[in-house]
Formats: C-alpha cells, structure tokens, sequence
C-alpha cells in the first residue's frame, strides 16, 4: 500500500529524462573527454617540444594509425591491468577512500552546467537550480578532501607535504575565485546559469558585448564600460581555476622536482589514474563554467542565434538542429578553453610556493575586492535604479 | 518525500553519533563533514537551496578543512581509552537525561508542530536567494552592518595579535 502510494506519487517521466542526461553527460561526454584530453595534452606538449607523441596507436590488430586515437583506450588498460599496490604503512580505509573522493566531486560539478539550449523542449541542462554557482563552488570545496586525505593517509612524508600544500593552496584561491564571481553576478542579477547563458545569447557575451541588444551601438553603453571589470573577473577566476584544479604553474602540490609526485606518491595503478583523472575533470568543469559566465556558454557569436530562430520561423520554440548547434557550439568553446589549458602548462615554468601565496592574499584578493566596488559604482551610474 | 527525509536524517544522526564515538580526531572531522552534508540535503527537501548550498560551502567546504588541516598539522594522535571515571560518567548521564527531559517538555508544548507540514509547490521557480536578500537588505539592515562592523573588527583584531606574537618571536630569534 506504502510502496504504491510513493511509485504514484513519484512522476516517472522528469526522474526518466533527468536519468538520461545524467548518463549521456558524465559517460558519453565527461569521461570521454577526459581520456581525450589527456591525449590532447600529450600530443600538444609534443608538438610544443618539437616531438612526435603517442601517434601510434590506433584500431587493433591494423595498422591504421588514426593519429593516435587509440591511446586513451592502451592507456585506461595498462591502468587497469597494473599491480594495485598499496603500502603497508598506510591508513587503508583513508588510502582507499581519497581517490574516489577526488574524481567524485569534479564530476558532482556538471550537473548545473547549462551545455546546451534546449533539445526538443527539453532544457539541456541536469539540474536548473537557482544558486547554480553556488552549487559549484560548494562542491568544488569538497574536492580538498580527497586530496588532505590521500596526503594523510599515505603516511609518507612527500605525500603529507603536498597534502598541505594543495589544502591551503586550494583555501587561498576559493577566497579570489568566489570574491571575482560576484561583479558577473551584479551584472546578471542571477544566480541561475542557465538564465545566465540565455542573457548572453540576447544581449551579447560578457567579454565581448558587440552584437544584439547589448552592443554599444543598441544602447548597451552600460555593457561597454562593464567590460573593464569583466575582464579583470575574467583574469582572476581563470587564474583561480588554474590553481583551484593544481595545472602547472601552479602545480606546487605535486611538484616532482621537491616533493616526488606530492599527494599521490603513494598510489599505484587505478587510485592513480582516479587522482589524474580527477585532474582532467576539474579542468573541464571549470573551462565549462568559465565558458557559460564569460564567453556565452552555447550561444553562437555575432548574433547567430537570433538570426538562426528568425529562419526557423517559431520564436518561441527552439528547432532541433539549433539545440544540437548549441551543444556543439559549448563543446567546441570547452575544447577551446581546454587547449588554453594544455599550452599554459607547457608554456610557463613553476611558481615558487611564497609567490603563489603572495599572489592569492595580496594581489587576487584585493583586486576582486575592489573590482565589486567598481562594478557597483558603474551600475549605479548607468542603470536605472531597480524598481 | 519522506523517505528521503529519512534517509538523510538517520546519516546525519548516525555520523554526528560517531563524531563523540569515534576516537581516532580525523574520522571524528570526517563524521561530522557526512553529518552537515545530510544536514544540506535535509534543507534541499524543504526546498531551501540557498541554505543548502551555503551549508555545504561554509561548514563543510571553508570550516571543516581547517578543522582537519589543524588536526594535521598538529599531528593529533589517537585518544587511547581511559578508565571509567564513575563521577564524570554519571555527570555526563544525569546531563543528558537533564536535556532530554526539556527537549520533551519544550517540544511537547509546541502545538504547530503536531499539524501535518504543508506541502511545498512544486515548481522550482521561486527565488529564496532573492527573497532572502530583500528581506536582510531591507528589514535587517542596520543589524547587518553591526554585523559587518563586528566582523571588521574581530578581523583587525587577529591581524594585530599575530603580528605581536610574529614581533616576540622575531624577538626571541
């Protein structure tokens, strides 16, 4: 009787639709991409440090090569078919809970990332929450566990030492990356990305307001002279992102010239390839929300989406092809940001420790700071006073 | 709803249990991260994100790290069991059973809360960080700043006392 009241209760069709983008997202987009992107970083630091790569690897038992596509999959089996070892001098439970509590927690993240406009009326986006960045960064607090945990339980002191370092690094820059969110978030007015994305569409990106309602030449004379605390935004939390997911320069952490690999010394096999994936996810979960606060998210530039709803007829309903666009368009801007990633880290040698911390406490923190006061400032300036 | 009500207050319950069970202090900080987390998503039923997610941030995410960074760095060894002190065991019931007993009184006077909850709507839509912020920006504004002026000032203060101990220990080097 109990158990059918609850089955009627429950409306099986939005837990059925919310299932589905679950499971497409993380394993036909996330992981997937996360594999590649680590090809993606081998191949480009080759072609950075004029050598070949892995370029070998392609469809077995043939010799066709692919350029190498094949490499994540020898790579997911060699991790698989690894001894997994772990040291007899270790906290198991903790040894063995931290990898996943790393790798958890980046993938948590998508689920309020908008990727995608709507796709046959349904909104391309797994859970439209109203405090989405919030969500984000609440979750991406959480990732610092796993890291502590790998650092303490290790019970070495390589791992105890990068254990450190990456908390307090990851503290440090949680500071500046939520204090440089809250200008975009004047600027919206909104806590819901997807809203978010949608104003962009209309109005123009943030970093580049020259088309549609908001381009200075429409009357967004307000967005023009946003674009100057926009950009220093834009600086600060892609900074923050860099160091908030431990890429090179700031990868003190695990830093092999001092501290051997850092956090994850101890690790073998799969828990390893967990800590590394992790890595990757991280980064492209926070390309993803650079993309959907600064770059427009899946709207397409110069004005595109108007024009492309104005030939679809219907003004109101989002024509398939133009759904499957815009999820092409966030993935293409997500692969942008990644190789961003890629070709700093192979660019830029390593911060030293005081330095990073320097930059965190005494130039990032300010600079948001102030960077809210100015945002303000000019809002009151140029815009009507709300009702 | 009410199984998922359930679920999340019996692992808030259980892990705030094995915070004072627990003897080892980093799984006592890990309990009680589970703990606030089942305490988030207890808020996430009632609809309240904005706590939910503040929650989550705040205690889990900024308060809880530090706990377990300290506990780290101070190197915080395992609790070895003591013998039972009669005294302090029978303080420690004659406590709880105190603090029971006016919990059931206090609760047991409280007549809203034996009517059934109403329930919520279901659209999503509504904008509790909105409605919070009005309601703190405009009717508890001058709180608000006292707040902020507090804050200030216990930030002041820390500054200046780490840089006296700084001094002394320069000092003594």
């Amino acid at each position: 009787m109990e158990a059918g009241n609850i089955l009627t209760s429950i409306e099986v069709m939005p837990i059925l639709i919310s299932f589905i983008k679950i499971v497409v997202v993380i394993f036909a987009v996330i992981l997937p991409m996360v594999a590649y992107s680590v090809w993606a970083e081998r191949r480009v630091s080759a072609v950075i440090q004029e050598r070949v790569g892995p370029n070998r690897v392609g469809i077995p038992f043939t010799k066709i090569g692919l350029f190498g596509l094949g490499q994540p999959i020898a790579d997911g089996i060699k991790f698989l078919l690894k001894e997994d070892f772990t040291p007899g001098h270790v906290n198991k439970l903790y040894y063995w809970l931290a990898p996943a509590l790393t790798m958890v927690p980046a993938l948590l993240t998508c689920a309020v990332l908008p990727f995608g406009s709507e796709l046959f009326g349904e909104k391309m986006v797994i859970a439209d929450l109203n405090v989405g960045p919030l969500f984000v960064f609440a979750i991406a607090s959480l990732s610092v566990y796993g890291i502590v945990l790998a650092g303490w339980a290790s019970n070495s002191k390589y791992s105890f030492l990068g254990g450190v370092r990456s908390s307090s690094q990851m503290i440090s820059y949680e500071i500046s990356l939520g204090l440089s969110l809250v200008p975009v978030l004047l600027i919206f007015g909104e806590l819901n990305l997807s809203e978010i994305v949608r104003e962009q569409s209309k109005n123009g990106w943030l970093l580049l307001p020259f088309w549609g309602e908001g381009a200075i030449w429409n009357g967004g004379v307000d967005r023009f002279f946003l674009l100057f605390p926009a950009f220093i935004a834009f600086i600060v939390f892609t900074t923050s992102i860099f160091a908030e997911t431990n890429r090179l320069p700031f990868d003190l952490p695990e830093c092999e010239t001092e501290l051997v690999a850092g956090y994850h010394t101890e690790y073998s096999s799969m828990k390893f390839a967990l800590f590394f994936l992790g890595e990757y996810a991280a980064m492209i979960i926070g390309s993803g929300l650079i993309v959907t606060l600064f770059l427009g998210g899946w709207s397409l530039p110069f004005g595109l989406d108007a024009y492309l709803m104005s030939v679809s007829g219907d003004p109101q309903q989002i024509p398939w092809w133009l759904g499957l666009i815009h999820i092409g368009t966030f993935l293409a801007k997500v692969i942008a940001f990644i190789l961003f990633f890629i070709w700093v880290r192979w660019t830029l040698p390593r911060f030293r420790y005081d330095q990073l911390m320097k930059l965190g406490w005494i130039i990032f923190f300010e600079l948001a700071l102030v960077n809210i006061f100015i945002t303000a400032g000019i809002l009151i300036l140029t815009r009507d006073p709300a009702p | 709803m009410s199984l998922l009500f359930y679920i999340f207050s019996g692992l808030m319950l259980g892990f705030g249990l094995m915070v004072i069970v627990c003897r080892n202090p980093l799984s006592s900080a890990l309990c009680l991260v589970i703990s606030f987390l089942g305490l988030a998503a207890l808020f996430v039923t009632l609809n309240a994100y904005f706590i939910s997610v503040i929650q989550i941030l705040v205690y889990t995410g900024a308060v809880m790290v530090l706990f377990l960074f300290i506990i780290m760095l101070l190197d915080i060894r395992e609790e070895k069991s003591k013998d039972w002190n009669l005294l302090a065991l029978g303080g420690g019931v004659i406590v709880l059973f105190g603090f029971v007993a006016q919990l059931i009184s206090v609760l047991g006077g409280f007549d809203e809360g034996k009517q059934k909850m109403v329930p919520f709507p279901e659209d999503l839509s509504h904008e509790d960080v909105k409605m919070i912020g009005v309601e703190i920006f405009t009717n508890y504004n001058f709180h608000l700043q006292v707040l902020g002026v507090l804050l200030l000032v216990a930030t002041i203060g820390v500054v200046v006392l780490s840089r006296q101990q700084g001094k002394e220990g320069s000092e003594n080097n």
